[in-house]
């Protein structure tokens, strides 16, 4: 692509810079906005502009700024920088990059929701960046672009990080602002939704750092130029996470709806080692497992179109898989992960990823029966549909999706299993 | 007196700062890290100060640090080495590398050095999978990134740490 707009240093050198991000246009947006439009219209524009939630669920973001309980005070927003999905490094590269364009976008969306005061809520492991964006943070209010009442007008604002210290569910919206609280991080019963019930009690708009770092190109730009790329449901650009199998992982960014044979093989230089692809991940370790064939390789990487050969888009995190992998112990690892990191309060998730891991375990170790594959299904389908968030489900869609669609793989190992078992008991 | 508030009394103002005056209770997270640059882990009588100053119980501090990974009750290694090994790293080679790093470091995953110097285990996913095999390393004051890493690069980083030990 000829033009970035979320990873734009990889075209202006600096642009974590704040003199040459002010020279790239930097904060004329957010101060026209405070100066000149009503916090409603900057919503309407981002709602016009058919933004998507960039954190895995692609809810249209005007649309969550537009719920936000106007009776009920004071507003927060939560940005999620907790960014832990296996397979994902987008977000840590658009804050440490491109920091300004995410820190404007935060400050746009706190402004259209009359929010005197946003958190970033990072992953603990990215204390770092954390520090880098509180100095950045000091920079702006030096500048006079964070403070009481800015260029004149009565809006004040105030941006603050806040660190986790390892929770794969504080990524989740609700268990994020218990964490925030004080609290142990575990999602809250929804209804009611953080629009109008959210950090304190109070509305509060959570969005994912890339969702944010949209934004302020959007209200520059407007609506229409925003929908020149992408599709018509999903309007824009994507920073794709691509990792696994392939000749060069990173992050790339390309317009939803560009192809997985694009990304795979035109971006990421195809697999290595002479070996062909097997499956797709398009969602990080929560994702269905895609049978990469010809079909799946032409099909368009949007909101829409993933559906239509069995998986999300999710969080576009493209886990690349080659024939050299057997399905049984890679849902042995993303069941590792899931049973580490549920959060315990629901039992399904809580009992379920534990059972799940001691099968995947026997089975991956060549120590399970076919029925031992059975009973894996069925524990995972007595998760589905049956926790709060959508970790449960996340930890079930891999295991199902891989018997469905790999069954030879599970044959494979239970078959050498039983064999071996039959060579250990004859005489 | 309250050690802690003693010792770090304005950083931690400023940190109570950040959160509405009647949500002292969100600060529990930077207070703890506060606390743990004192020795690598929290100690009994630092979540008795830390509720302290927050205004709730020690059991509810204690119920913090046991639910996040980054928080320790123990003394480990004064570094703690951690292999991401999920999915995406263990794809590019992260499996093998714990298992040559540890061979190399005389230990069992989740063992600590004889010299007490390194703990070195697995860990979940740290959003680093295109530059696997990759560590985080966590000592009592900081978190750093160590990324395209090989066991003879980790081993030299380990090295350093002992020279700077006196070792």
């Amino acid at each position: 692509m000829s033009e970035y707009f979320l990873l734009r240093n990889r075209e202006i050198p600096n642009i974590d810079d704040l003199v040459i991000y002010r020279q790239n246009k930097g904060f004329e947006t957010f101060q026209s906005a405070v100066t000149s439009m009503k916090p409603d219209e900057v919503t309407e524009i981002v709602k016009a502009s058919g933004l998507r939630g960039r954190g895995g669920a692609g809810f249209p973001t005007g649309m969550k700024w537009s719920f936000i309980d106007k009776n009920n005070w004071p507003h927060y927003v939560v940005a999620n920088a907790d960014e832990s999905e296996p397979g994902t490094f987008k977000d840590r590269e658009i804050m440490e990059s491109n920091p300004f364009q995410f820190l404007e976008g935060v400050m746009l969306c706190a402004y259209a929701i009359g929010a005197n005061a946003a958190y970033i809520y990072l992953r603990g492991e990215f204390w770092q960046l954390a520090a880098e964006l509180d100095r950045h943070i000091e920079y702006l209010e030096r500048e006079n672009l964070l403070g009481d009442k800015l260029f004149g007008t009565d809006y004040s604002l105030r941006l603050y990080t806040h660190l986790g210290a390892g929770a794969y569910i504080c990524g989740e919206e609700t268990a994020m602002l218990e964490s925030l609280e004080g609290k142990l991080g575990q999602p809250r019963l929804r209804p009611p939704f953080p629009p109008s019930f959210g950090l304190y009690g109070k509305p509060t708009v959570v969005n994912n750092v890339e969702t944010l770092a949209n934004v302020p190109l959007i209200v520059e730009r407007g609506a229409e130029w925003y929908r020149k790329f992408g599709t018509e449901k999903s309007p824009g650009t994507k920073v794709f996470s691509l990792s696994g199998n392939v000749e060069k992982p990173g992050n790339y960014e390309l317009p939803l709806g560009a192809t997985f044979r694009e990304l795979i093989f035109a971006h990421g230089g195809g697999i290595p080692g002479g070996r062909n692809i097997k499956a797709i991940m398009p969602a990080g370790a929560s994702s269905s497992l895609i049978f990469a064939d010809e079909k799946a390789l032409d099909t368009p990487m949007d909101y829409e179109s993933v559906p239509n050969v069995g998986a999300q888009l999710g969080s576009a995190s493209v886990i690349v898989i080659d024939d050299s992998v057997s399905m049984d112990w890679l849902i042995d690892k993303t069941v590792h992960f899931f049973a580490h990191e549920s959060c315990g309060k629901c039992t399904p998730c809580r009992e379920g990823t534990y059972w799940m891991r001691h099968i995947t375990e026997r089975i991956s170790h060549g120590q399970a029966s076919w029925d031992d594959v059975i009973l894996l299904n069925e524990v995972a389908n007595g998760i589905k549909g049956k926790c709060l968030c959508a970790l449960g489900d996340f930890a079930t869609e891999a295991v199902m999706s891989s018997i469905a669609r790999f069954r030879s793989d599970f044959e494979t190992k239970t078959h050498a299993a039983a064999e071996t078992i039959e060579a250990k008991v004859s005489p | 007196m309250n050690p802690l508030r003693e010792r770090y009394g304005s950083e931690i103002d400023n940190v109570l700062a950040k959160y509405p005056a009647d949500q002292k209770r969100s600060a529990v997270m930077p207070l703890l890290y506060i606390a743990q640059r004192e020795r690598g882990y929290i100690t009994r009588a630092q979540l008795d100060q830390v509720g302290e100053i927050l205004g709730i119980s020690s059991t509810d501090v204690a119920s913090i640090v046991g639910f996040y990974t980054l928080y320790h009750d123990k003394p480990e290694g004064k570094y703690r080495i951690q292999v991401c090994n999920d999915l995406p790293c263990a794809l590019r080679g992260a499996d093998k590398f714990l298992r040559d790093f540890c061979d190399r470091l005389g230990v069992e995953p989740g063992g600590t050095t004889a010299d007490g110097v390194v703990a070195v285990d697995g860990v979940m996913c740290l959003a680093a999978c295109h530059r696997a095999p990759m560590f985080q390393v966590q000592s009592r004051t900081e978190i750093s990134y160590h990324e395209d890493q090989t066991v003879d690069k980790a081993m030299q980083l380990v090295e350093s740490w002992r020279q700077a030990n006196g070792q």
